[in-house]
């Protein structure tokens, strides 16, 4: 199957568009929320949340008996948040760390769900299939209906983020200072937190429990690599979101056997490696050539530095010297010396070398800075 | 109680054990998340094992698949090192990633594997005593039994063999280091321990429970206790008990023993985090608030001092001086009559003597800033507290 038949199908076939379409927009609104999640430290907030809603679903199924989405969804909101407020309870009135706090609550919680998951089925009740989808995700059980709620929700938190765009962001970033502004930290918090849950809970059905906390958290990381600005970040990490949801999709399908949640991870997971070694400012390639480059400048000023030495004991600057003398010092090497002549600092003619007028200059401005900087 | 039965407890226990002890040391050294990633991050190492030998309990499977932990913890620490993204963020980057390819790898070969994730994240300690080992045809046990039973010996050996070493690289890496005791080979060995563990425990307990087995008792002893020793003690012994409780659970309600043994877990913890002395949620909030009407009694006797004036000293004008609520300066006043620090005379209050005595030496600390002492001239001073 090419490209454009897919495209086409896409557009013509019910079920391929409304995945691509889900997870374009679980993509878009894990990206978004998903920054503010790795901005305040809480990357794995996500993994414990997605957990700790597991119970939650399985106790409205208890309840009403019958599966029901938008319900389950309910269920899980709510035991996500409650699994939230107790990782913040133990954390701020017991001596326990935040990593022991949410490890506690993500095991607890899933056991908890999983004992209640197997004793649901074992239940006389034929309904109860398909609940299990919640653990690895299953995309193809996505319906018009659960677009539209994602779009919905989406477009909520979207208001919502602009509502409250520069609370959120002064809180980001200097929550004292926000508290001395006389905002109310409290409530921007639960604020934020409350949206970071809906948007996990919102996944769980497409990627599932164990692979949601990549989704929030992979698009973000991306997205961080290319700006230090929060708007361009938030607007960088949907659209990364979106491409993985769309990609991973288009690869789950065009293969069989493919399940589309961990498809989905693979793909924002190499943006996040593409991001982590490409990127111009941050990435580690560009880092390495700098790093390289500032190596070099160092042993070039060394050499040159060096040179300036000799010369200056000589009343004429161009004097020549013998190569070999340089052979005694670490930065020299036949490629710097080159690099030299290249700028016009040293002629070379056989085995001697001599200064230039600019070559003496700049060196004896690079020594006197070095001896101003003594000095103060 | 058939010997299947006594089995099943058996190794539930094990491994109970087996993970508690690398796990009190984890949650010591803030790394218990650690464990998350590594007990996903298995998968992979598992499953390419599983290839190789055909077989879940071959010892290198279990090697494939701790390399595969290890791997894990040195990628996370990799990313962590570049400065790119912060410590939490690597591992939530990681995990899942690692996770995936175990998945799709799973998938892809589905006619070949007999691995099913659901039994990698759960496990099946229900049908741990029918696969048995045999050595020269006799039958020696089930085959999980002496796997986690060689990683509890081994466990053990280890941890009462490098105790010291152990003990002193968690609570100060530097000392470790200048006396030294290789800070990193302790935690690359800690780190080791800890994928063998999840490893040999996965197949019978599934990869949840691991984490549930080695953060939850090791939370719950630290509630309780600051002595290392003591604090291996007690996880062991939650470990053991919510083994034991869980597996009877799971066979009255017909459950997943994971599952069950979890929700012992997480029982026991609530438990221990609501009524914990000390630590526990209800005594720091008893304290937090015997401690917040000790200070407006602190408030209000230096008020009384300052003042001579009658209206400053009228019971129903205090509400408004020091702005307090009408509860609060009720049991305020309470507490102070009942310390005979003040008189009611006519609903006016007066400083007595030792009230007096007390205000005086309450401002010496303040004004030569030793406010720790306050808390040990309480002590003398008050016959009840807040």
């Amino acid at each position: 199957m090419d490209i454009k038949e897919y495209i086409e199908l896409v557009f013509t076939d019910y079920t391929l568009r409304t995945i691509t379409l889900g997870t374009a927009i679980l993509g878009a609104i894990c990206g978004m929320l998903g920054s503010f999640a790795v901005l305040r430290k809480q990357s794995l907030l996500g993994d414990a949340i997605s957990h700790a809603a597991l119970p939650g679903i399985a106790i409205v199924f208890l309840i009403i008996g019958t599966k029901n989405s938008s319900l389950f969804l309910l269920g899980a909101l709510i035991s996500g948040l409650v699994g939230t407020f107790w990782i913040r309870g133990i954390i701020s009135k017991t001596h326990l760390k935040s990593d022991t706090a949410l490890g506690l609550i993500l095991s607890l919680f899933f056991g908890f769900g999983m004992l209640l998951l197997t004793y649901i089925q074992k239940m006389p009740n034929s309904n109860q299939a398909g609940l299990e989808s919640y653990l690895f995700g299953q995309a193809a059980t996505l319906l018009e209906s659960d677009v539209w709620l994602m779009v919905i929700v989406t477009a909520i938190s979207l208001v919502v983020l602009l509502l409250f765009w520069k609370e959120l962001k002064i809180l980001l970033f200097d929550s004292d200072y926000t508290k001395t502004l006389g905002f109310n930290t409290q409530f921007l918090d639960i604020l934020i937190t409350t949206f970071i849950v809906i948007a996990i809970v919102l996944g769980l059905q497409t990627v599932g429990v164990v692979l949601m906390s990549a989704m929030l958290l992979a698009p973000a990381a991306a997205a961080r690599q290319w700006t230090n600005s929060l708007g361009v970040m938030v607007t960088l990490a949907a659209i990364f979101g979106a491409f993985s949801g769309v990609l991973g999709t288009a690869i789950s399908a065009s293969h069989n056997n493919l399940s589309t949640g961990p498809v989905i991870v693979l793909v924002a997971g190499v943006f996040v490696l593409f991001s982590f070694i490409f990127s111009p400012g941050r990435g580690l390639l560009f880092r390495e050539i700098r790093f390289r480059k500032n190596r070099n400048d160092l042993q070039l000023h060394k050499t040159l530095s060096f040179m300036y030495d000799i010369a200056s004991t000589h009343e004429d600057i161009s004097h020549p010297h013998a190569i070999k003398i340089l052979n005694n010092f670490q930065g020299f090497t036949r490629k710097s010396l080159q690099k030299l002549e290249d700028k016009d600092y040293v002629k070379i003619q056989g085995n001697m070398w001599h200064m230039t007028e600019s070559g003496y200059h700049t060196a004896s401005n690079l020594y006197n800075q070095l001896i101003k900087e003594e000095d103060e | 109680m058939s010997s299947a039965q006594i089995e099943i407890q058996l190794i539930a226990s094990l491994v109970a054990i087996a993970c508690a002890i690398p796990g009190t040391f984890l949650v010591l050294r803030k790394m218990a998340l650690i464990t998350d990633a590594i007990s996903h991050s298995i998968l992979p190492g598992i499953v390419i094992g599983f290839f190789i030998t055909h077989d879940l309990s071959s010892p290198l499977l279990i090697i494939l698949a701790a390399a595969s932990g290890v791997l894990t913890v040195v990628l996370v620490e990799f990313i962590q090192k570049t400065g790119l993204v912060k410590e939490d963020t690597a591992i939530g980057l990681v995990f899942p990633a690692l996770f995936s390819i175990g998945i799709i790898l799973i998938a892809q070969n589905a006619n070949d594997v007999h691995l099913d994730v659901d039994a990698v994240l759960l496990g099946e300690l229900a049908f741990a005593p029918f696969d048995r080992l045999y050595i020269r045809g006799t039958d020696v046990g089930p085959k999980s039994l002496w796997i986690i039973g060689c990683i509890v010996v081994i466990t053990l050996g280890l941890l009462f063999t490098f105790f010291k070493e152990l003990k002193i690289s968690t609570f100060d890496t530097g000392l470790a280091a200048a006396l030294g005791l290789s800070p990193v080979i302790m935690h690359y060995g800690l780190m080791t321990v800890a994928s063998i563990t999840t490893v040999g425990a996965f197949d019978a307990v599934g990869a949840i429970l691991v984490i549930a087995l080695m953060i939850a008792p090791a939370a719950t002893a630290y509630l309780l206790t600051n002595d290392l020793k003591k604090m291996l003690r007690l996880a062991v012994f939650f470990g053991v008990s919510s083994a034991i409780i869980g597996y009877w659970v799971a066979h009255t309600l017909d459950t997943s023993i994971s599952g069950s043994m979890t929700t012992v877990l997480g029982l026991i913890f609530l438990f221990v985090y609501l009524f914990a002395p000390n630590k526990g949620l209800f005594s720091v909030l008893y304290r937090q608030k015997q401690q917040r009407i000790e200070v407006s009694l602190l408030t209000f006797l230096l008020h009384l001092g300052n003042h001579k004036e009658e209206d400053e000293r009228h019971v129903k004008h205090l509400n408004e001086h020091i702005n307090w609520q009408k509860v609060q300066s009720k049991s305020v006043l309470d507490l102070a009559l009942k310390n005979n620090m003040i008189t009611i005379d006519n609903d006016i209050v007066s400083l007595t003597k030792k009230g007096k005595k007390f205000t005086t030496k309450a401002i010496d600390y303040i004004i030569s800033n030793k406010n720790s002492e306050i808390e040990t001239m309480k002590d003398r001073f008050f016959l009840f507290r807040g």
